[in-house]
């Protein structure tokens, strides 16, 4: 859109201040066409993934190799993450529930935050981080080197090599990890509740576990999988579609980081809604 | 007149194997191809001249159509590229080797996997000698058969521009597109570059488009070349004939 540039007669009978309102309604009209055309780009590449996902062959190969480089090497991060988070958890709610007595419903309460929406959603975060700016600064820089052009022109189909493989690996693997960081969350938890108390861990468990249903865990579980979605949908979006030079490497990963982020709180509190609505 | 000479009077009068006919391409405001027409004939190597930001890399993208021309038609191989659809223009895309500026060589993976990737996906069915094969042939044709297990990482910049003619020339293409092949090497490996590119012609009997402003590597390999001047032709014919051309712009263009 050309920027408005009042012609001289119009602007000797204009005010100032009607001059200004037209380009400050114009400026918000461009805001509002990038907003849109960002949408509906990122609207076409899920759609496209989609369609790719759906048809013949599947990289298996790339998808395992995904899978290990997701999966297994965030264990590492995601395990003290949980054990800490479990810990803090417990250190920080056993004044409270002392206070109302109720310091004997500290496994129970722990359990409860952390499957629910502790777990699910601090492990999304961490990976939207770790794996999030790794696929966006790794397509980045294979967008900025030529190198998805590449496989485009030797006639590999560059969105079902690169982009299925890491957006399913991602959905699959999240909801594992978080079930992981649950569990190193409770043992963190136990070490917390021993910090002051002596509780044996069968009986820490047994208590934690008492007021755990599949209601809990379920909506919990279920939401993982879109967070791992969000994560390698925005990651792959971001890297694929960075712009040219090595500056826009950082700017993918960094936005990957960003808008998975806002898009996992965002789809935890229409989880929470359903959930809610349901029980 | 010279084999070389006599070869480039029958590839001139041969069948075109890419046509482009009126071919624009504006980004916005910016009009960068202006109506090109040319043809690409069998087995010639046909070189395309210009300053930086002429429209060069822009005109063999949208060739294989890694952009979309506004207007005006290329035919490749007898298929019109703008009216394919993508199963189809997969398969022309098979019979087209491109190596780009930088080489683009798939840091991730080994020289020997960088090979074997369009291999694998493309040639259906083929089997493990094969594939060991031809990627030893590929290798030595480009005479880096010791980079085997080498990561792009580990090569110099002349080494990664063979490698990944080597990954060009795996597919047999009968077509080859350079993006200045010899950008940012130093005058010998240019020069290794452009024997390369003639040896590769006369060996695999391919078609070549060559974008580039090194002028040794011009002067090397071209059996044509068009002068590009702000998105239109402004010279055409041999080099020779080019370079005698009085006009103050071409003349600088060919100054040394």
């Amino acid at each position: 859109m050309k920027n408005f540039t009042p012609i001289s007669k119009v602007k000797n009978i204009a005010t100032e201040g009607s001059v200004l309102l037209s380009e400050r309604t114009i400026a918000r009209a461009e805001d509002a066409k990038t907003f849109f055309t960002r949408a509906g780009n990122m609207t076409l590449f899920i759609l496209q993934t989609l369609r790719q996902f759906f048809s013949f062959p599947f990289e298996f190969k790339e998808f395992l190799k995904q899978c290990y480089e997701i999966g297994n090497r965030s264990l590492p991060l995601v395990a003290i993450t949980g054990a800490i988070m479990g810990l803090v958890l417990t250190i920080q709610s056993r004044p409270i529930l002392n206070d109302f007595g109720a310091e004997s419903m500290l496994p129970q309460m722990v359990a409860v935050s952390l499957i629910r929406e502790i777990g699910p959603v601090i492990t999304a975060l961490i990976c939207a981080g770790k794996i999030g700016s790794g696929i966006g600064a790794e397509l980045g820089s294979m967008k900025v080197t030529e190198q998805i052009e590449a496989m485009e022109v030797s006639a590999v189909n560059p969105m079902k090599y690169l982009v299925v493989t890491r957006v399913l690996a991602a959905t699959l693997m999240i909801p594992v990890l978080v079930l992981f960081a649950d569990a190193l969350g409770m043992v963190g938890s136990w070490i917390g509740v021993n910090i002051k108390t002596e509780l044996n861990i069968a009986l820490f468990f047994s208590r934690a576990f008492s007021s755990v249903d599949f209601i809990d865990f379920i909506p919990a579980f279920i939401k993982s999988f879109f967070f791992g979605l969000v994560i390698g949908l925005v990651g792959c979006y971001k890297g694929y579609n960075a712009g040219k030079g090595t500056e826009s490497v950082g700017i993918a990963a960094n936005s990957a980081v960003v808008l998975s982020s806002l898009l996992i709180i965002i789809v935890d509190l229409i989880v929470v809604q359903i959930t809610d609505l349901m029980i | 007149m010279s084999t070389e000479g006599q070869y480039r009077e029958e590839a001139v009068k041969g069948e075109p194997v890419i046509k482009v006919k009126d071919l624009k391409k504006s980004f916005g405001e910016q009009h960068v191809l202006k109506g090109l027409t040319f043809d690409l004939i069998k087995g010639e190597n046909l070189i395309v001249l210009g300053k930086s930001g002429s429209g060069k890399s822009v005109l063999i993208k949208c060739i294989v159509q890694l952009m979309t021309a506004d207007e005006g038609t290329i035919n490749v191989l007898g298929n019109e590229v703008g009216n394919l659809r993508a199963k189809e223009l997969a398969e022309l895309r098979k019979k087209i080797g491109f190596l780009f500026q930088s080489g683009a060589l798939y840091d991730s993976m080994t020289v020997k996997e960088n090979l074997e990737f369009p291999l694998r996906r493309i040639k259906k069915g083929i089997s493990e000698k094969d594939i060991k094969d031809k990627t030893m042939e590929a290798l030595e044709a480009v005479g880096l058969a010791s980079a085997l297990n080498k990561m792009p990482s580990q090569l110099s910049g002349g080494m990664r521009k063979r490698i990944a003619l080597a990954r060009t020339i795996i597919l047999d293409p009968s077509i080859i597109l350079y993006d200045e092949p010899t950008t940012g090497l130093d005058p010998i490996t240019s020069q290794e570059i452009s024997a390369l590119i003639n040896e590769i012609r006369n060996k695999y009997h391919t078609s070549s488009l060559i974008i580039t402003h090194d002028m040794p590597c011009a002067r090397a390999v071209a059996d044509r070349a068009l002068l590009l001047k702000e998105g239109e032709i402004y010279a055409q014919g041999t080099m020779q004939s080019i370079q005698q051309i009085e006009d103050p712009w071409v003349q600088l263009f060919f100054k040394d």
